[in-house]
């Protein structure tokens, strides 16, 4: 009955988004206001029916109704309630749906603005996003219906195919049938019950479905012809945010590959990630594009594509993870969606570049630059680095495809492909990182530059010297601690030079004028926030890509094994069961360095009887010099006669985690409404006052 | 103010960059979609033509001598071709079956049986032949080209090629008994 | 006036001329530089080579049955026995390299964290590099085309419109705090 409902409000939706696509469009060409606002209304509907199928599937899945065919996929009885409902997102068919409803969520958010000045753009960005949320509501409908059931025939016997799977239909397949309902379900996958594994997903779907916004807009500044930045200035805030969640989500990702999956690293370059990745990469060039755009009026055909770009590979990204193609010879989840995505990416990207290349006259802007060091070329060079590595990532994931195709041959490309070929592009990134804040809109030569970063380069320089003598002598390494060194020095000189300029020529103490500083200019000055942030994940990452070192050996009880200057004896093992179900086998090790007790760590294997799957939980010491991680090797068996430990150490990576939060900050400051400009006091000899390093103005 | 926009014509996107762009963006469409294809094809069905294929027997399990086998010496006989590892619990069910049937028509002489090794390692290869006594052909699929050419998803699985060479029959997982193998043997020998 | 249009004009490409070179020099040195840093030596034969001898070549191969798993954190029992036999090949006294084609030879290429450089699989180490530099080639001759000054009049026209941006831009801002 609560299924019945879940599908029919579903299906009801999708019908609500097709008809919302419909009536904006006619009502766009026929200029008919009503027909628009009807579309607007049928769009705000979409999510309060959404909502009622997800809060159907959640009841289904928290009261364990195990003949709904997902909620017997991915629950089971010994689960506790607050995993049952996260589950809601742990298998392909409920995801969709969660797609949907963030999807419907941030479209309806969107038309709650204020339209008074760009009604124009209001039918076809109605039109987009309701077109999205209808191609996710489909996928449910007819695809991945979370809500089909299992079914007995008349003789009580399971309704099932030729291979003995049972047959999931959301309505009897004959007459006189009845549900079939099992007495468990299969359990959510062991590696999605951890706290980082529950909110990955939704961060991600949240960067990916509010990518889908700037698009939207993109589209109807295109199709309308309103080609000035309009639609950008509106999309500004919607970017950052959709860029903070999307960037979040990779690292929650990374954070939980690091803490569950037990091979002492986060980020091992498989497909998956890199289709996450991409429109990050895109997005993060866009980002910086748009700046151009609105300082300069420049680069408007650059950034519709960057935007069409990253929409279209925000869907294939989902697509690629989703449909099987990317498996290996084992694919033994081929969906049949595949074909559907592929149909929806194809007609929308061929739909934008067509639209694109329609515009591209009405797209020039006022093309000028003064000098290839100013920040528009550097912030150029920048977008030319990031599209590399995308070309690298998405080269890689797709090679395989090509070589199978026309070689018949099953290859792989791995990290150390990926590592070669995007290492000098992050290098490069980083120096331009080090150059841009100091480079002016408009105007900058060598001399310039070159005074403005003299001492930031010698700092580093005597910092990176440091280094060779104190902590490693690979070449590698020291010219990125260079790099890192450079741009941090010079984003802290930036602070430093506003703050003093500020306290000069305002008469304010330092923190007065810090706080004024940054308070007055959030966009950059978060900015800045997010690059020193970059830094600290950049610091992590070469830590560990570069020094990790690492070691596995069978010890008996009261042995140790030792690594990089730390000594692991292994003091007891015990077994219990544990709170969701799994067999724990628990060992206690002491870690020492020297002579110095540091503490116990407690590695742990749990074993889940009904997935028959063992998850591998670390015990992990992180100091700000490195991390200590030690797991119990899962295909050796633990006893007091002898148990095999894998230990890493992981120098300097947990900067990345500390990066990671300062990057939050970096992006909410950034976000943030900057305060009402100053009012300037009557007797104050200055009208206004530029800031010393708003050099575009002083041209 | 505008003569810059006055002194250049509006030009939309040259000719020689659409075609670039159209013809590159077609290429990647096509590609995927030929993969996408590609991956949603199970295993090789019913009516499919089983195109030759050779692989070296494991010694001490040649066929007639030869320790290669190759799929075109045996048209006009019937083929099961069946696909293990002794890495795999489920076809430990279906080993001792198998080796029965194996010894209920090979002195027909028009029937033969050839095991292949999926992604394995010899010696435990042996250890498991050892083990269920299993004396038919068998041999490594080197380079996992055989698995391959018959698209399996996973072990076992087994494929019954009439003497014409077409596939008869499927069958994904372990038998449960002798006569679940002879029935589908039966048929393909009238 | 042109003369000192002349020397700005020397200036400037005296500046990209210098510019230019030292990016693509960093660029290059940085690729050069990255290629792996440690050198693997071929295995001696030992009595029982340790875990972390077998995890080192190991770690470099992929699991022939589970998906995008290496080979030395595979949990699986047929991973084990490869390991075994990693062990078992490292004892004899056979090469890193040795290993590796073994396992090619057995199972395919795909079992390799890299393609091989034979056939097609040039073309994806070739092809990265070859767009990378077409794109900065676009890039810089876009910037050429961008900062020629011979545009002089556009040049202040357009430098009226930044300016005039600005203004509006600024102007935009007010309204839209008075809303």
């Amino acid at each position: 009955m609560v299924a019945d409902i879940g599908y029919g409000v579903i299906f009801i939706a999708f019908l609500v988004a097709l008809y919302s696509v419909g009536a904006a469009i006619y009502g766009d060409r026929t200029k008919s206001a009503g027909w628009v606002e009807s579309a607007r209304r049928a769009m705000l509907l979409l999510w309060p029916l959404i909502s009622i199928s997800a809060a159907a599937l959640i009841y289904l899945l928290v009261t364990n109704h195990f003949e709904v065919s997902f909620v017997y996929e991915v629950i089971s009885r010994d689960m506790p309630t607050y995993l049952k409902i996260t589950a809601w997102w742990g298998g392909q068919a409920g995801s969709l749906v969660f797609w949907s409803w963030l999807m419907s969520a941030f479209a309806s958010l969107v038309t709650l603005r204020k339209w008074d000045r760009d009604r124009e753009f209001l039918p076809w960005v109605i039109v987009v996003t309701s077109l999205t949320t209808a191609f996710f509501l489909a996928l449910v409908v007819f695809y991945e219906n979370p809500f089909a059931e299992f079914w007995r025939g008349p003789d009580g016997k399971l309704i099932a195919d030729a291979s003995g799977n049972a047959i999931k239909s959301m309505f009897a397949p004959m007459l006189n049938a009845s549900l079939a309902i099992p007495t468990d379900g299969n359990g959510l996958n062991p590696f999605l019950r951890n706290p980082g594994m529950i909110i990955h997903p939704p961060m991600l779907y949240l960067g990916f479905v509010s990518f889908v916004i700037p698009f939207a807009f993109a589209i109807a500044a295109l199709i309308t012809g309103r080609t000035d930045d309009r639609w950008i200035r509106i999309t500004r805030r919607w970017t950052l945010w959709a860029w903070l969640f999307l960037s979040c989500g990779l690292v929650l990702g990374s954070r939980w590959a690091y803490d569950v999956l037990g091979w002492g690293g986060f980020w091992g370059w498989d497909p998956v990630e890199i289709a996450a990745l991409m429109p990050w990469l895109t997005g993060t060039a866009f980002l910086h594009s748009v700046m151009i755009q609105e300082k300069r009026g420049m680069l408007k055909q650059w950034n519709m594509l960057l935007i069409i770009l990253t929409y279209a590979l925000v869907i294939f990204g989902t697509f690629l993870t989703r449909s099987g193609i990317l498996s290996s010879v084992h694919a033994f989840a081929e969906s049949a969606i595949g074909p559907a995505f592929f149909t929806f990416i194809g007609i929308t990207f061929v739909g934008s570049i067509a639209l694109l290349i329609y515009r591209w006259p009405d797209l020039r802007g006022e093309t000028e630059m003064k000098s290839m060091l100013s920040r528009e070329a550097l912030f150029l060079l920048n977008n030319l680095l990031f599209i590399s590595v995308l070309v690298v990532c998405f080269w890689g994931v797709v090679f395989p495809i090509i070589s199978e195709i026309f070689t018949g041959q099953k290859v792989t490309v791995g990290p150390p492909f990926y590592q070669t070929a995007t290492g000098p592009l992050f290098a490069g990134l980083m120096l331009l990182m080090g150059v841009a804040p100091l480079s002016a809109w408009g105007h900058s030569s060598l001399k310039t530059l070159g005074r403005a970063i003299w001492k930031s380069v010698i700092a580093a320089l005597v910092i990176t010297i440091f280094l060779f003598f104190t902590y490693t002598a690979n070449p590698i390494a020291l010219v990125a601690f260079f790099l890192v060194a450079m741009v941090i020095l010079v984003t802290l000189q930036e602070f430093w030079r506003g703050t003093a300029a500020r306290m000069k020529a305002q008469s304010e103490n330092a923190f007065t004028a810090f706080w004024r500083l940054v308070g007055r200019d959030r966009r950059r000055y978060g900015g800045y926030v997010i690059h020193l942030s970059m830094m600290l994940m950049a610091i992590g990452i070469l830590g560990i890509n570069l020094f990790q070192i690492q070691t596995q050996g069978t010890v008996p009880v009261n042995s140790s094994l030792s690594l990089g200057g730390y000594t692991v004896k292994y003091d007891s093992v015990a077994q219990f069961p544990g709170p969701d179900g799994q067999q724990v086998t628990r060992a206690v090790v002491s870690v020492y360095q020297g002579n110095n007790y540091l503490g116990d760590l407690y590695p742990r294997i749990d074993y889940y009887p009904t997935e028959k799957q063992n998850m591998t939980i670390p015990g992990d010491r992180p100091t700000l010099k490195d991390d200590l991680y030690i797991i119990l090797v899962d295909w050796q068996p633990t006893s007091t006669n002898g148990a095999t430990f894998k230990i890493f150490v992981n120098p300097l990576v947990n900067w990345l985690w500390i990066g990671a939060i300062i990057f939050l900050f970096g992006i909410i400051f950034a976000a943030w409404p900057d305060r009402d400009a100053e009012r300037v006091p009557a007797r104050s000899h200055h009208i206004h006052q530029p800031d010393a390093n708003q050099t575009g103005a002083a041209d | 103010m505008n003569e810059s926009t006055l002194s250049t014509p509006r030009r939309g996107v040259p000719l020689w960059a659409q075609i670039i762009i159209w013809v590159s963006l077609l290429a990647l469409l096509g590609i995927v979609a030929v993969e996408l294809n590609r991956s949603q094809q199970g295993q090789v069905g019913r009516g499919d033509k089983i195109s030759n294929f050779t692989m070296p027997l494991f010694s001490g399990y040649e066929l007639n001598g030869q320790n290669q086998f190759n799929l075109a010496d045996y048209h006009g006989k019937v083929v099961m071709v069946n696909f293990w590892a002794s890495w795999c619990k489920p076809c430990e069910q279906e080993a001792a079956d198998l080796e029965q049937a194996w010894q209920f028509y090979r002195s027909d002489g028009r029937v033969v049986f050839v095991g292949v090794d999926y992604v394995d390692t010899e010696p435990k290869a042996r250890a498991y032949l050892a083990k269920f006594s299993i004396t038919f052909p068998n041999g490594p699929d080197l380079g996992t080209r055989v698995s391959q050419l018959f698209r399996i998803k996973g072990v076992p699985e087994t494929y019954f090629i009439d003497p014409q060479g077409i596939l008869q029959y499927a069958q994904i997982g372990p038998f449960s008994s002798v006569d679940d193998i002879k029935s589908i043997i039966n048929p393909l020998l009238k | 006036m042109s003369k000192m249009q002349n020397s700005k004009t020397q200036g400037r490409k005296t500046q990209n001329a210098i510019a230019l070179p030292i990016l693509l020099a960093l660029t290059c040195g940085l690729v050069l530089a990255s290629q792996p840093y440690q050198k693997v030596f071929a295995q001696q034969p030992v009595p029982t080579p340790s875990d972390d001898q077998v995890n080192q070549i190991a770690h470099q191969l992929y699991c022939p049955v589970c998906e995008d798993t290496h080979l030395d954190v595979c949990p699986t029992e047929a991973c084990r026995q490869w390991r075994d036999l990693i062990r078992q090949q490292l004892s004899q006294g056979w090469t890193e390299q040795q290993i590796k084609q073994y396992f090619v030879q057995q199972y395919g290429v795909r079992v390799l964290d890299e393609p091989p450089q034979t056939g097609l699989n040039w073309l994806i180490y070739i092809l990265p590099p070859v767009i990378i530099l077409a794109g900065a080639f676009i890039l810089f001759r876009a910037l050429r085309m961008w900062t020629k000054p011979g545009s002089a009049s556009a040049a202040s026209g357009s430098k009226d419109e930044t300016v005039k941006d600005e203004y509006v831009a600024r102007f935009e801002e007010e309204l839209k705090k008075r809303k």
